[in-house]
């Protein structure tokens, strides 16, 4: 019989990577919306409007599938870590309700003028709403990444008879890993919104759509993609750094460093063992992690050793670590080699053109990867040296945490099915949209009565 | 419970004013998504025209109309963090239920209009199940609380009539909302419905009115204890006469020029209102029921003022923002466009 720990941390594990898998979407594809918006010249059939047009409808539905997968997180709290709200419930409260207060209502609201309103407001209002989604969003990740990042280094509160008291809340929001953590966040947004633009205008153009707004939509997401990929490896670079400095163990365990040494190697792949405490079949660069971690090929790096029953497990965060970087690296080279088509051929390739269609969703393994590092890379703490995840769990028979796993897990799994299926029929849709050979110069009016 | 004459300054108002923010929340949620979900719990089966305009009455609205729920469960996190924490533990199940309801009633939204023709009646009965479902957990949970959690059969009994009642309100909103922002035939069956409804609606407050003061001796005492509060009888006579005058114009609908389609609609909303007020004074100033009072389970005074400073400025611009959504889609319900 499992337990409940472990019960709450699967369901809590499930529904914040469901629910993180559409807000990665929705964060940068509102800007891109916004962007869309202003290329837009405010009158006629325009192309920047047709892309506008087909990319706010796939909007609509992340942001709905991240709205009610939001929603069971906020009860979540309660009903599987009361120990959290009871402890920290001083700090985490104010932060969550600012989320709420500056940016659910701000989207929500406007959504609806975004959505529906085109017809009712001026273009200038319409763009507006655009812009107030886009940056309620953003607000939203803020809010939520302060947050998060606080339980992973906190500062800025004191401990009073067991339950921490703020004392400073710029502290506490600008934490000492808030600021890399956001923006390492917001540009992976961009780059999971980015491949997906791509990965669907890809396929309409494989599918044959003739149109130019799969094109424009395309390039835009190439170009973008290949300046946001370098900016994200130097940022993540120095989010690593500032890991290094106040979560050692985490890069400990992120680099299967299972002893202190000097010079240490950087491991392109092995099999950590726990028995061990070594890795096997491990391909190195000599010095490369020290040369990284602390810029000298001599520096020394903080084993396992030194965190003894206090650092996380080492399998997931080593390999999830590789794979987020895997993927960054596939973007790096696919969205260059793009650019470098762009630049000589004017147009992508069909091979390139498939392999975008394959990476559609390469964001998200790379985004759930990543913070898989991270938030293992926590444990044991759920908050940092101020309370273990085993001491907030809920009394709750674990039957009663089966129960509702199970319910979640089946929604999840066919509604991550229902969500991929739906996003490549609406792009096979709109290519039989306005298709010269098809003569049906109605089907559009029919798509849009129907409301597609 | 707390002896109030010990509390001074902040420390007294701070929950005083959170637990009213609190109720202002889920007021508003129960009034505005109580709407949505009774329009989800009366689509038709018979016609996919009316299901489309139905939907599209809540369409622009749907979403902001769920985050006053966020809100309301976000203050009780944020100001009361002991009772959040009691409250959920109590309501595990049923509150599994809601999301789950939630969750396929906000997803089908999207999917019906975007997923192949032959899927659309599935997404609405999705739609509409997600509604039900919803709808009748938050009843449920409701009467749970009344029953201050014991685990009883006349718990689970009083639960159960509440879930009923929670529904026959909301569906009564929902059909008033269509004879507000609908015409021609479905407008005729939505005074149909709301005219049903309100009955429901009548013998529901009715129910529950007379079961709870023999179920809890706390709201005994509240209701009967002191010969004052016989002012307190004028909510449910009020109720009765609002219901009175939805029926009576819900008898001869319609009218010409579509005269007066706002008076069931404005009626719903003074009755969830008053059933409202008569909830917070039976059951102030507990949070929960017996347990924990608002003073026992609130915040630390520091953290209150933080949020409170961002409430005051923001709370009002949502206000202002949310009236503009609904000038700007007010009249009848136009097919959804999204261009």
């Amino acid at each position: 019989m499992l337990e409940t720990l472990i019960l709450s941390r699967i369901q809590f594990a499930a529904n914040i990577s469901f629910h993180i898998l559409f807000p990665s979407i929705s964060i940068a594809l509102g800007w891109f919306l916004f962007y869309f918006k202003l290329r837009y010249k405010g009158e006629g059939d325009d192309v920047w409007m047709r892309a506008y047009r087909f990319w706010v409808k796939v909007f609509a539905l992340t942001f709905a599938m991240g709205v009610v997968s939001g929603i069971t997180m906020s009860f979540q709290f309660g009903t599987n870590w009361p120990g959290y709200m009871e402890t920290v419930g001083n700090i985490a409260g104010p932060l969550l309700g600012y989320e709420v207060l500056t940016a659910f209502f701000l989207e929500a609201t406007f959504l609806g003028i975004m959505l529906f309103g085109i017809n009712k407001v001026s273009n200038r209002t319409h763009t507006i709403a655009t812009f107030l989604v886009a940056f309620g969003t953003t607000m939203s990740a803020f809010w939520i990444i302060a947050l998060n990042s606080w339980m992973q280094t906190p500062t800025g509160f004191e401990m009073r008879d067991g339950k921490a008291f703020p004392l400073d809340w710029f502290e506490i929001i600008f934490n000492p890993s808030m600021p890399y953590r956001l923006a390492h966040m917001l540009i992976a947004s961009g780059l999971t919104a980015a491949f997906l633009i791509a990965g669907l205008s890809a396929y309409r153009i494989l599918k044959k759509d003739h149109k130019p707004a799969p094109r424009l939509a395309l390039k835009t997401a190439v170009v973008a993609a290949a300046i946001l990929i370098p900016l994200q490896i130097f940022l993540g670079d120095m989010h690593g750094l500032n890991t290094l400095k106040h979560q050692p163990a985490k890069i400990a365990a992120m680099e299967a460093i299972w002893h202190t040494e000097k010079g240490a190697p950087l491991v392109l792949f092995a099999i950590p063992d726990k028995e061990t405490q070594s890795n096997k079949f491990a391909v190195e660069i000599p010095y490369g992690a020290s040369l990284i971690l602390t810029h000298h090929h001599d520096g020394e790096l903080k084993g396992l050793n030194e965190f003894e029953g206090k650092h996380p497990p080492v399998t997931p965060l080593f390999f999830g670590f590789r794979i987020m970087v895997g993927v960054g690296m596939l973007m790096l080279l696919t969205a260059w080699w793009g650019c470098w088509q762009y630049w000589r051929h004017n147009e992508i390739s069909p091979l390139l053109l498939k392999i975008y269609v394959g990476m559609t969703f390469s964001g998200w393994i790379a985004v759930l990867a990543g913070w898989y590092v991270t938030e293992i890379g926590r444990q044991p703490w759920l908050v940092t040296g101020v309370l273990t995840t085993a001491e907030a769990v809920t009394k709750t028979p674990p039957a009663n945490v089966g129960t509702s796993l199970a319910i979640y897990l089946t929604l999840y799994v066919v509604l991550l099915a229902a969500y991929i299926w739906t996003l490549f029929l609406m792009a096979y849709k709109s290519v039989l949209v306005d298709r010269p050979e098809e003569a049906l110069p109605t089907l559009q009016e029919e798509l849009v009565e129907k409301n597609l | 419970m707390t002896d109030i004459s010990n509390l001074t300054g902040e420390a007294f108002w701070l929950p005083v004013i959170f637990i009213g923010l609190m109720g202002l929340a889920l007021f508003m949620y129960a009034i505005l998504d109580g709407y949505d979900l009774g329009v989800g719990i009366l689509l038709p089966r018979d016609s996919e025209a009316q299901r489309d305009t139905m939907i599209a009455s809540i369409g622009p609205f749907w979403d902001a109309n769920e985050t006053w729920l966020v809100l309301g469960i976000g203050i009780l996190l944020i100001a009361f963090p002991l009772a959040h924490s009691t409250i959920l533990f109590h309501l595990y199940i049923p509150v599994t239920l809601m999301l789950a309801g939630l969750i396929l009633r906000g997803v089908a939204f999207d999917f019906r209009a975007k997923s192949p023709e032959h899927h659309k009646k599935l997404w609405d009965m999705t739609f509409r199940a997600g509604s039900l479902l919803a709808t009748l957990s938050q009843g449920f949970m409701l009467g749970l609380y009344v029953m201050e959690f014991e685990s009883t059969p006349a718990t689970y009994a009083f639960a159960a009539l509440s879930a009923i009642c929670v529904t026959a309100g909301y569906t009564f909103i929902g059909a008033a909302w269509l004879v507000l922002k609908t015409e021609g035939e479905l407008q005729l069956r939505a005074a149909w419905w709301a005219r049903l409804c309100c009955w429901l609606t009548a013998l529901g407050l009715v129910a529950v009115s007379v079961v709870n003061p023999f179920v809890s001796e706390m709201i005994f005492d509240k209701w009967f204890g002191n010969p004052m509060v016989i002012i307190l009888w004028v909510i449910p006579v009020f109720c009765f006469v609002l219901l009175f005058i939805v029926d009576r114009y819900l008898k001869r609908f319609p009218y010409p020029n579509d005269f007066g389609c706002w008076i069931p609609f404005t009626c719903a909303i003074m009755i969830f209102l008053l059933s409202f007020i008569g909830l917070a004074y039976s059951f102030y100033p507990y949070v929960v029921p017996n347990r924990l009072d608002i003073w026992q389970a609130a915040s630390a005074p520091e953290s209150l003022k933080f949020i409170l400073v961002g409430t005051v400025i923001v709370l009002p611009t949502i206000l202002a923002y949310t009236f503009f959504a609904y000038r700007v889609f007010r009249g009848k319900a136009t097919q959804l466009k999204y261009y």
